[in-house]
């Protein structure tokens, strides 16, 4: 019975699954019926409308590159420009051995060896029917010694490319950028963009700096050209054409020769510098220092020239003023000094006595003061002037630490600036939350402390100490720094300005402003930090110097710099603006491992500042060995050395 | 002692569906040579890989099926881990996230799904063959949906579609309710517009171009207007082998791959045409003999499956060099060049050719 009932279902089964097998059967052949009547359709009943336009093929659509954009200075010194130029080019696909080919070619134009590993590199990153150059800006004679041999060769062709030169080579590098072959990522990036039939050939693609930020604007439209074609695809003659639309021109706000200024006055050290204009923003020089030569980029790096730059311990290609972080030291100070007094805590005539340290209540670790035995009585402004380690551990203590970050975050530290440029750091404002978060652990009133002179868990890029000290000068209105100023119609000429954008209205009492200005304006003068900076300048300069620790030092432990190797050397910060009344132009410098701001990074800023509001150029360098300072006059200059 | 080897290696081989694939692969070798623009290497690397998933489909023609049937929770289980190991470490190449590197060895587990889903809902059904109940039919197509949705997300939309019709099949074969088929069909007609928002721009492009290629003729559309032309100017007998213009022009994109169906429709014509869909039709009609005649109800399901998911392949990529189905990344199956699916495809007709063999051994 239950045998029965078994078999009986298995047939059942079968039965079922024989029918609707049945039922695909009739459904494939459905589909294969609707497939062969599209044949029919397609291959008789338009046969001829599709072999009208096979014929029609022959004639192509072939894209027209635009112009890219030019980047030009706020003087219209050509910063990036193109030219035209003879490539060799190999298409893989048409090649029998392509190896065999570059050796034949070489026997009459030269081909390098880095030619032909710049070759390997392009074609493991191309399709193999894509031509990839094997040379490239060959001279006439070159071009006309292929030509004769040009039919010993198909697969290869001579094309006139457009290139992209830079001819400042160093200058500004990091925030023009660079153009470079697009690669895989860059196509996804276009094709999720919906801008690939753009790009149709098109070979490079902004990289890095304002030629990445800006890629849409210098890019401009493709045009195409109906081409008529022969039968091993070569064009004959032109039909028809659309023109390409060049792209934009950039104007920026920076001075080519100031930044050439700034970047002459780094000499051999390494470090960063930004100089914004406070009223609105434009970003006048923009040093990196070391830098690179942006044309290494454009037809895809040497390896050679790759690892020297990438492996070099001076780190060249790294965009410092808006990825390098530091602490910023006692540059801090003028912006703490001013949470104080914003917080009604510190108003003169209050002052302090300062035995040279500072110790918090029932402990007795001493936070020394740079300075030993202390700087006797101090108030706020003469803190800032003698930087006074005591006065600002105390004030920090006093107002805490939510209170003096949520204040200084108006001058835009702990995040970005918002700078027309991609991959900008935000340095760190360190807060409780932010510990607990990190870290796990609570905060300690000690850590309060030192956040008062800018050390601790503080960082900043010189681009935001930049902006601070620009939204300072500014007496508390911060605008958005602009690398371009306008952007230009290549066809027209016509500029479109790139407009001025306040971001923040820091409420602040012009009172207090004017109490932290005196303090750094009597840091250039004698008596002060930088006193050497100031020496003989005719407009006023308020000014902050800062020192930051590569290494911490021990409690007791004096700071032996000759004892140090020269990498575990403070850096050395300096901000400053001018003049001190009427604020034009406000500056931030690191020089890394540069020991004391107001020796070393300061007469940078000063060279920069002599430039931008006299016209002065700087007196060709002395050929003479040791510190910039060596010959100042100024008694203050011991104790210039200690901060 | 000769024959007697030679009668081991065919023994569980199908003489009919063999000589069949042969020749559909030897007229794939002729079609690439014109397709690669008469590159010779391209040819030989492609018998190689041939040869190397003719390998794999004997081996798989001598396991018997009910090893396959102990294999297929394994095989799912594993392609599951990797398909997320590939969802969190895959590696990214042309926008998707296919591949993953084990050591040395970078594999697509989306093709071991290929085999493996088919296999494991085919066990599933025939563990429950006299009790089939609508929470079967629902648990079958979530185990299908978990794999379809992962591989969709790589995006892959072409494998998704593929492994999605080999599970749908699957579960029809088995007995899926007519009335709910309908209902679903109705319930996808008012979903269609939801899916719609959930792909992504570059396939919702696709879709678009397909009803209008002339949108955008330089950009998506290319290759549907490339791939129409070649075909349309084929005409009845075509422009004879290695003298299609579309293809030897370079008009035609990725013409040794997806799309060498307009070059052999360029070259050989309206007879070629259905001289060739004459050949799938017969490779069709062998796997449903097989199917029919299986013996359980697990190679039934598989079998069928196998079979029908190949059609898929061929019909989608037919379909969409003809201009009638969106373009989705799906290759002419035995044609086009390429390996991994080759051997994919070849491993379902071993495991076919396994099932009908292995039938005799069992009933005598």
């Amino acid at each position: 019975m239950n045998y029965r009932s078994e078999l009986r279902n298995y047939q059942l089964e079968q039965h079922n699954f024989r029918l609707r097998l049945a039922f695909m059967a009739v459904l494939v052949l459905v589909c294969f019926g609707i497939l062969g009547s599209r044949f029919f359709f397609l291959q008789m009943m338009k046969y001829d409308y599709f072999q009208t336009l096979a014929e029609n093929n022959r004639i192509s659509l072939v894209p027209i590159v635009p112009n890219r954009g030019l980047i030009l200075d706020r003087n219209g010194v050509i910063l990036a420009h193109n030219f035209f130029a003879y490539t060799l080019e190999i298409t893989p696909s048409k090649v029998k051995n392509v190896e065999d080919t570059i050796n034949e070619i070489s026997e009459f134009i030269e081909v390098s060896a880095a030619d032909r590993k710049r070759f390997k590199k392009l074609r493991a990153q191309s399709h193999s029917f894509e031509s990839v150059p094997i040379r490239t800006h060959l001279n006439e004679t070159e071009a006309a010694r292929f030509a004769v041999n040009r039919y010993r060769f198909p697969g290869v062709e001579i094309r006139s490319r457009l290139f992209r030169h830079y001819p400042e080579n160093n200058l500004g590098a990091h925030m023009i950028g660079y153009i470079g072959r697009i690669n895989d990522r860059d196509l996804t990036a276009l094709s999720e963009s919906n801008e690939l039939s753009n790009y149709k050939g098109s070979d490079h693609i902004g990289k890095s700096g304002l030629e990445q930020y800006y890629e849409r604007q210098l890019h401009g439209t493709t045009g195409f050209q109906q081409v008529e074609i022969d039968a091993d695809g070569h064009a004959v003659r032109v039909l028809s054409s659309t023109p390409p639309v060049p792209g934009d021109n950039l104007i920026l706000s920076m001075d080519s020769k100031l930044q050439r200024i700034g970047e002459e006055a780094f000499g051999d050290h390494r470090g960063a510098l930004v100089a914004i204009n406070p009223k609105n923003g434009e970003v006048l020089a923009y040093v990196s220092q070391p830098t690179f030569d942006p044309n290494l980029f454009v037809d895809g790096i040497d390896s050679e020239s790759w690892k020297a730059l990438n492996d070099s311990i001076d780190k060249p290609l790294i965009n410092r003023p808006m990825r390098g972080i530091y602490p910023p030291g006692s540059t801090f100070k003028p912006f703490v000094a001013l949470a104080g007094l914003e917080a009604g805590k510190r108003e003169p005539p209050f002052s302090i006595s300062d035995p040279g340290y500072f110790m918090l209540p029932g402990s007795s670790h001493r936070y020394r003061d740079w300075k030993p035995g202390g700087h006797g009585q101090v108030d706020v402004q003469r803190a800032i002037t003698v930087s006074c380690d005591t006065f600002f551990y105390g004030l920090a203590l006093d107002l805490g630490i939510e209170r003096l970050t949520s204040f200084v975050s108006h001058f835009g530290f702990g995040r970005k600036t918002d700078i027309d440029m991609k991959g900008e750091m935000s340095g760190l404002l360190p807060t409780p939350e932010w510990k607990w978060k990190r870290w796990k652990q609570r905060w300690f009133p000690g850590e309060t402390v030192i956040t008062g002179i800018g050390q601790g868990y503080t960082l900043v890029t010189p681009l935001q100490l930049a902006q601070a000290t620009a939204i300072l000068a500014n007496k508390g209105v911060a605008m958005r720094p602009r690398l371009v100023n306008s952007i230009q119609n290549a066809r027209n000429g016509v500029t479109t300005p790139n407009p001025a954008v306040v971001v923040d209205r820091v409420a602040l009492d012009p009172h207090h402003v004017e109490i932290v200005t005196q303090g750094m304006v009597d840091v250039t003068l004698p008596g002060g930090t930088a006193a050497s900076v100031g020496a003989g300048s005719p407009y006023a300069i308020a000014a902050k110097t800062g020192t930051a620790q590569v290494i911490g030092i021990k409690q007791n432990e004096k700071y032996n710099e000759s004892k140090i190797n020269e990498r575990h050397l403070d850096h050395a910060l300096f901000i400053a603006y001018a003049p001190a009344d009427d604020p034009t132009i406000a500056v931030a410098v690191i020089v890394e491992n540069g020991r004391h701001g107001g020796s070393t990074a300061g007469p940078i800023a000063r060279k920069i500042m002599d430039y931008y509001l006299l016209g002065k150029e700087p007196s060709p360098p002395v050929p003479a060995a040791g510190p910039a300072v060596v010959n100042s006059p100024e008694p203050t200059h011991e104790e210039e050395l200690h901060d | 002692m000769i024959s007697r080897f030679g009668s081991y290696v065919v023994r569980h081989i199908d003489s009919f569906l063999m000589g069949s694939l042969l020749f559909t692969m030897l007229v794939g070798l002729f079609v690439l040579y014109s397709a690669s623009g008469q590159n010779v290497d391209r040819v030989l690397s492609q018998a190689a890989n041939m040869g190397a998933a003719l390998g794999i489909l004997w081996i798989a023609a001598n396991i018997a099926p009910q090893h396959l049937e102990r294999l297929a929770l394994p095989v799912y289980i594993l392609g599951m881990v990797l398909l997320v190991g590939v969802f969190f470490f895959g590696e990214i190449s042309h926008g998707a996230r296919r591949w993953l590197h084990i050591g040395l060895v970078r594999i697509q587990p989306s093709e071991l799904m290929k085999i493996g889903v088919p296999m494991l809902l085919a066990w599933y059904f025939s563990r429950r063959d006299n009790t089939l109940r609508l929470s079967n039919h629902a648990i079958g197509a979530l185990l299908l949906a978990i794999p379809v949705a992962f591989i969709m997300k790589q995006p892959d939309l072409g494998t998704s579609l593929l492994i999605a019709s080999s599970g749908f099949y699957v579960l029809f074969l088995a007995g899926l309710s007519w009335r709910l088929l309908i209902g679903l069909a109705v319930f996808a007609g008012v979903m269609a517009p939801i899916f719609w928002t959930m792909l992504h721009d570059y396939q919702r492009k696709r879709i678009e171009i397909l009803f209008d290629p002339y949108q955008d003729p330089l950009g998506a559309g290319y290759h549907t207007i490339q791939a129409t032309i070649a075909l349309g100017s084929g005409g009845m007998a075509g422009k004879g082998w290695l003298h299609g213009t579309q293809s030897q022009l370079d008009f035609l994109p990725e013409r040794t791959t997806d799309f060498i169906f307009a070059v052999f429709g360029e070259e050989f014509g309206l007879m070629g045409n259905l001289l060739l869909l004459l050949l799938f039709t017969l490779i069709i009609g062998r796997g449903m003999v097989i199917a029919a005649q299986a013996q359980n109800m697990f190679c039934r399901l598989l079998a069928g499956s196998i079979t029908l998911t190949f059609f898929t392949y061929v019909f989608v990529n037919i379909g969409m060099v003809s201009g009638i189905l969106p373009v989705v990344g799906v290759p002419l199956p035995l044609i086009s060049y390429g390996g991994t699916s080759l051997v994919t495809l070849l491993l379902g007709f071993g495991i076919l050719m396994s099932i009908h063999t292995h039938k005799k051994l069992v009933t005598s």
